[in-house]
């Protein structure tokens, strides 16, 4: 096992840059997700780790010895598709052999590896069955089984679980997390599923437009998102952002909205622009009688155990995730205040977060 | 009214048509075939009767014709002879002749399978090579130079049949099986490198990659995991490679007199006494028919799936 450290990667196809300079550390025996939407770089920045691809300039690093740009076969690590690619030909044991046929091992090593591998993924009575019989869930496990059998430093995975349904995947996120700790991995997994993410990572790197916004464990991520991207890409539905029309300075602790002032966390950075955005969770706001901001119910979506009220307000549409057996109509007047200091201030003019007393 | 069958069921009276209409196309196109392989079986005399027999008694004469030289002997030396040790000396001292040898039809036979077989061999394994290639990496002006590898096919082969002799004369490839096998191959090759590159561009990529990344060079993943996911794509170009050299006509009739001489353009040389030995050549056709179509019988539930283009996805 290994860690791996990218050093200003860079990789552009003709005019399109794919992955802008990017900075990263894995730790060894961390479960690493890259997280973005469609298009970001996540799984360029992957492959590039994996050497499918080749970087346009930039380090990788397996254990501090540079293997940017050796080729994939040299590199000892092992890659799951999103399709699989399970080779149709072979049954599923030669699957699970054909990376330990390249080492010279002797058959009845090859066996007994193959053997170990199907055991721990409890697919070993599957051992003589095509590959075009598996259901899915199984050819998932085939194609984990055919990266763990030669115990690679890492494992790279495309959004393995991308073509399971949502009940399998999420018992497969479990599976996961479970089978990296018992075999002590490194994995850098790529997804845009954020909940996979939440669920799984040591750490997630929120990734957009070729760029690592942030890289933390998914509970710095949630709360104390560094930029309005990542703020609104996590979190179901994502934060609210409450224009403010007034300059941030130094040590300020309380903002004017509308009418009435919000006490805000006290903050520890100015902001360069008059025009900034307040970042709350839905579940950071609650419905008062009295002294609050007032606004119509314009859509209630009940999610079993929680209610997620869109309310239209002189700032905006705003959300806010209350009790499900909170009873509001449509159109109906309401108010509504923060619930607690964990509100951020974005800069307008770059969209960064605010250092302050929540954010330290 | 009756709905227990499906709109998509045909009827009883559309099934009768349909198989009526695929009976008679049938025997339209078996009747050729048929008749080649009667006249193998006929004798001289019978094989040119007027009106054609139909019903005739079997002899293997035009096989016998077809294996062997014969000359005619008068009938005091044929009496002077010990008697005849095999059936086909018997056969051939009842025409009042004596076998004087093998006929060439067998070593312009195994040339025809030699050139055909490598021709179809090395039109496949260059033209997957290349297909590999045109699929996966940027090559440079990729577009132009399919359309290059085409554009070999735009004009009848033939045309080019004068600068080829003259070629081949200065390079000593006339007459030889190299010769035949490169000529072939090169005009078999644009059509199996088009095939080949439409299979190629259904395989997905994740596969040589997985296996680049278990540890195989790219050319180990090439020959482990994609061939043997485009056999398909190569069992339909093999048949359409085999069917071009095994029948090629013209250039063998050109390039090849005696030791690369492939069997179609020997088959109507067999003349004889007297005119052409229709049986003899009757066998000789039918006897060539044989390795294509087994070839193409073995081959024949890839070439289904084939002619479709992956469609169908496994």
């Amino acid at each position: 096992m290994a860690e791996i450290e990218i050093k200003n990667l860079h990789k552009s196809f003709g005019d399109f840059v794919a992955v802008k300079n990017s900075n990263l550390v894995i730790e060894n025996k961390e479960f690493f997700v890259l997280l973005g939407p469609s298009g970001c770089g996540k799984t360029t920045t992957l492959r590039m780790i994996a050497g499918l691809e080749l970087p346009t300039s930039g380090n990788i690093l397996l254990d501090r010895e540079d293997v940017g740009y050796l080729r994939a076969s040299q590199r000892d690590i092992a890659f799951v598709f999103q399709l699989f690619a399970l080779y149709p030909h072979m049954n599923v044991k030669n699957n699970l052999a054909f990376p330990l046929k390249m080492q010279k091992f002797s058959k009845t090593e090859v066996d007994s590896k193959v053997m170990e591998a199907a055991k721990l993924l409890r697919i070993d009575h599957l051992l003589k069955s095509k590959v075009s019989s598996l259901a899915g869930g199984d050819r998932q496990r085939v194609a984990l089984g055919r990266a763990l059998v030669r115990r690679p430093k890492a494992f790279l995975m495309d959004e393995p679980l991308g073509t399971l349904d949502a009940e399998f995947r999420e018992l497969m996120c479990l599976e996961l997390r479970k089978l990296h700790d018992e075999i002590d991995a490194t994995t850098v997994y790529v997804t845009h599923d954020q909940q996979e993410a939440m669920s799984m990572a040591d750490r997630i790197a929120v990734m957009n437009e070729g760029e690592v916004l942030q890289a933390d464990s998914p509970k710095i991520i949630y709360n104390k998102p560094k930029t309005k991207f990542v703020a609104n890409f996590i979190g179901s539905p994502g934060m609210n952002f409450i224009p403010i029309k007034e300059k941030i300075t130094p040590n300020q602790s309380s903002i004017k909205l509308l009418d009435s002032s919000l006490k805000i966390p006290e903050q520890r950075e100015g902001t360069n622009s008059n025009e900034n955005f307040l970042g709350v969770r839905p579940e950071n706001l609650r419905l008062v009688s009295e002294n609050g901001v007032k606004g119509n119910i314009f859509g209630v979506e009940y999610l079993g155990s929680r209610k997620i009220l869109t309310v239209e307000t002189q700032l905006g549409n705003i959300k806010i995730r209350v009790d499900s057996d909170t009873q509001v109509k449509i159109n109906e007047q309401i108010q509504f205040d923060t619930l607690n200091n964990n509100q951020i201030i974005f800069d307008g003019s770059n969209d960064m977060a605010l250092q302050s007393e929540f954010m330290s | 009214m009756d709905t227990s069958r499906s709109p998509s069921e045909a009827s009883g009276f559309s099934r009768k048509l349909a198989a009526t209409i695929i009976i008679v196309y049938m025997v339209v196109t078996l009747i050729p075939i048929s008749w080649m392989v009667a006249t193998s079986f006929k004798s001289v005399d019978s094989a040119i009767s007027y009106p054609p027999e139909v019903f005739f008694e079997p002899s293997l004469e035009g096989y016998v014709n077809l294996f062997t030289n014969r000359s005619r002997q008068p009938k005091d030396y044929l009496d002077s002879l010990p008697p005849p040790d095999t059936w086909y000396e018997e056969l051939v001292r009842s025409r009042e002749m004596v076998i004087t040898g093998p006929s060439k039809f067998l070593p312009r036979y195994s040339n025809s399978l030699i050139i055909g077989f490598g021709a179809t061999f090395f039109s496949v394994f260059l033209g997957s090579l290349a297909a590999y290639a045109l699929s996966r990496f940027r090559v440079p002006l990729k577009d132009d130079l399919l359309f290059f590898i085409l554009s070999t096919r735009m004009f009848p082969p033939i045309a080019v049949a004068v600068p080829i002799f003259i070629m081949y004369r200065k390079l000593g490839l006339g007459d030889t099986h190299v010769g035949m096998i490169i000529l072939y191959t090169v005009v078999n090759l644009s059509l199996s490198v088009w095939l080949l590159k439409g299979f190629m561009d259904e395989i997905p990529r994740e596969y040589e990659e997985a296996a680049m990344i278990d540890g195989y060079s790219r050319m180990q993943a090439f020959f482990k995991v994609v061939l043997p996911q485009a056999t398909t794509g190569i069992a339909a170009t093999a048949i359409f490679c085999m069917i071009f050299s095994w029948n090629e006509y013209a250039f063998a009739v050109l390039l090849t007199q005696f030791n690369a001489q492939t069997a179609p353009p020997f088959i109507p040389t067999i003349i004889g006494e007297g005119g052409l030995d229709w049986p003899a050549i009757g066998a000789g056709t039918t006897l060539f028919l044989i390795p294509v179509m087994i070839f193409t019988v073995v081959l024949r539930k890839h070439l289904l799936r084939g002619i479709t283009f992956g469609a169908v996805r496994k």
